[in-house]
């Protein structure tokens, strides 16, 4: 089955659902809304064999324009290894200011760290993830760099790095090299 | 008497018996700069927590405050082992993107500096996963080899590690006579040279005791992890992207995907020998089936820079402008998504790109197979020997610069 065709059968399973279904140089996706995509997933995987996740992020449209696009879109890359067919899910993340979507982790454990991903750098968060920590970036790492609200250049440096500079003073403290030189002479003596 | 000071290592309550060990960033078993925390009961490891980041370089952000053309220098930095990969992976994704032909001898050339680079990543990998296993001898009889593309990579293009060597539309410089003739030498010699790996480590004892049995993934668990490559044809699932996505000539070649059965570490092992041996006769076919003609395609953007006139122009801004607006006048650019991947000898690299008609990609995002394999490990690492893991990083074959980007 080609991949207009299983586009349309998720549009007919949920049709309240898919916005609008594109193309663009052969490939198609559907764009959705967030509040089934786990059960689109499932759909997919189960029915049409698409057990192979090919990819999971996030885009942020802050200045992008298009018809259905909310501020933050994830994006899912599903290909069927069986049918050599894949489709590509784009659902829009409605709450700009706390955006948050189910997490795909119960159908595949290796979108864990994709989420994380999608996390730590856009700021999107996933319901029911068991382990949403930045992955990338440093635990304390303020804001979200892929966001375009994001500079790419700044003048401020992480917090951390002061916490860093205060260990390495703490472990000078032991003076390992004295020590070895101490305890070569006593063994010679 | 001397004060002593010690530093404050906090113990949370309930977890005194486990011992916390924190293997790496600079472990050599580790192959870069990864950090796992392991928590451990004698010597099995109970929880284990893969830290990466270290060699954040943000990509994806710079990506998008570059032309397409500047990008290509990025990819060399992802996966260093292998940079002629990422260089085709990512100029196929971008052609797909502007819509670009490429040329007949540009996609041939391609498919030969891919396999050439398959086959100098997967030599360091056998040289590299055989020393952290305890056999030393493999790692100098495989550099030896090594060495031989390296040079021939350095008289391509000019450079061992970080190539550049691919265009948008093509590549870079045509091959010589001499690089056909030298690489023509090393197509023969090199099955006598796999048979002499497998001499020494095929059926050591040593090299058995480590690999068979340990860390199996069945196919239904690869699937699940995501994993990609020879990792998950280990266990016997028919996915080559080579094969169910052909880019540059690869549907015009003949060769063959090696599956394995059990998925255990010396499949994937088996897996990547057979996989060297096809890349061989990839790379036969390449040299005998190479077509005359133009190394880049008639309809290629025309990238060369502007002159800068003498006048007080910064040269920075020039070029910029001069790049976007060259292009801009064929109007290539329209609005929309692609995903691409491309089969490297890690797994499937996946470029997904975001145009907004403008001459800097919207948004891009690199699938780097390194990143989820590492992911993976969580799951891998439960319940095993701490030398065993060792053992499993290697034959999931990662590399950090790919997997933090």
């Amino acid at each position: 089955m080609e991949s207009i065709r299983i586009a349309e059968d998720l549009e007919k399973h949920f049709p309240d659902s898919i916005l609008e279904i594109q193309v663009h140089r052969g490939q198609f996706s559907a764009i959705v809304a967030q509040e089934f995509i786990l059960e689109m997933c499932q759909f997919l995987k189960e029915k049409h064999k698409m057990n192979h996740l090919n990819c999971l992020t996030g885009v942020d449209n802050l200045t992008r324009k298009g018809k259905h696009f909310e501020r933050f879109e994830v994006i899912y890359q599903l290909y069927s290894i069986e049918h050599r067919v894949g489709l590509r899910l784009k659902a829009q993340v409605k709450d700009s200011d706390n955006p948050c979507i189910d997490s795909i982790t119960s159908l595949w454990t290796g979108a864990d760290w994709l989420e994380r991903e999608a996390f730590d750098l856009l700021g999107i968060s996933f319901n029911n993830h068991p382990n949403l920590k930045r992955v990338l970036t440093p635990d304390d790492w303020e804001g979200h760099p892929l966001q375009k609200t994001y500079k790419l250049k700044g003048n401020t440096e992480w917090s951390g790095f002061t916490d860093l500079k205060e260990k390495f003073k703490q472990l000078s403290q032991f003076d390992f090299q004295n020590t070895h030189v101490q305890e070569g002479t006593q063994a010679n003596d | 008497m001397t004060e002593t000071t010690t530093l404050s290592v906090p113990v949370t309550q309930g977890d005194e018996d486990k011992y916390k060990l924190r293997m790496g960033p600079q472990h050599p078993a580790t192959h870069g700069v990864l950090r796992v925390d392991l928590e451990l009961d004698g010597e099995t490891i109970l929880d284990c927590y893969p830290q990466v980041g270290y060699l954040h370089r943000g990509f994806e952000k710079l990506a998008e405050n570059r032309t397409y053309a500047q990008n290509l220098v990025l990819t060399d930095r992802l996966d260093y082992m292998a940079a002629m990969a990422n260089n085709v992976g990512y100029c196929e994704a971008v052609e797909k993107l502007l819509d670009i032909n490429v040329s007949e001898r540009a996609k041939f050339l391609r498919v030969m500096v891919c396999e050439m680079a398959r086959l100098t990543s997967h030599l360091l990998w056998l040289a590299t996963h055989a020393l952290d296993i305890g056999a030393m001898t493999v790692f100098l009889y495989a550099f030896r080899e090594r060495e031989t593309l390296m040079e021939l990579f350095a008289e391509l293009c000019g450079s061992r590690l970080t190539n550049t060597y691919t265009r948008l539309g093509g590549v870079r410089q045509d091959v010589t006579h001499e690089i056909m003739m030298k690489l023509d030498r090393f197509v023969n010699e090199f099955p006598a040279c796999i048979a002499e790996y497998e001499t020494l480590i095929d059926t050591n004892r040593i090299w058995l005791k480590r690999t068979v049995g340990i860390a199996p993934v069945s196919a239904e668990m690869g699937l699940d992890l995501c994993l990609t490559g020879a990792s998950l044809r280990g266990s016997g699932v028919d996915y080559d992207v080579r094969k169910h996505m052909p880019y540059a000539a690869y549907d015009q070649l003949d060769f063959e995907v090696p599956l394995g059965e059990t998925g255990d570490i010396y499949a994937r092992y088996r897996i990547r020998m057979e996989e060297m041996l096809q890349s061989n006769i990839i790379l036969r076919q390449c040299i005998e089936k190479m077509p005359p003609g133009s190394i880049v395609g008639d309809d290629a953007p025309d990238l060369i820079m502007p002159t800068i006139p003498q006048k007080k122009v910064t040269p920075d801004t020039s070029a910029h402008q001069g790049l976007i607006k060259l292009i801009d006048d064929r109007n290539v650019y329209m609005e929309g998504d692609v995903y691409v991947a491309t089969e490297v000898p890690k797994g499937e690299l996946g470029f997904y790109f975001v145009s907004d008609s403008k001459g800097k990609p919207y948004r891009m995002h690199i699938r780097s197979p390194s990143f989820i394999h590492i992911g993976a490990l969580q799951t891998l690492g439960k319940g095993v020997m701490v030398a065993d893991l060792i053992a499993i990083i290697g034959t999931l074959d990662v590399v950090l610069g790919e997997c933090d980007r």
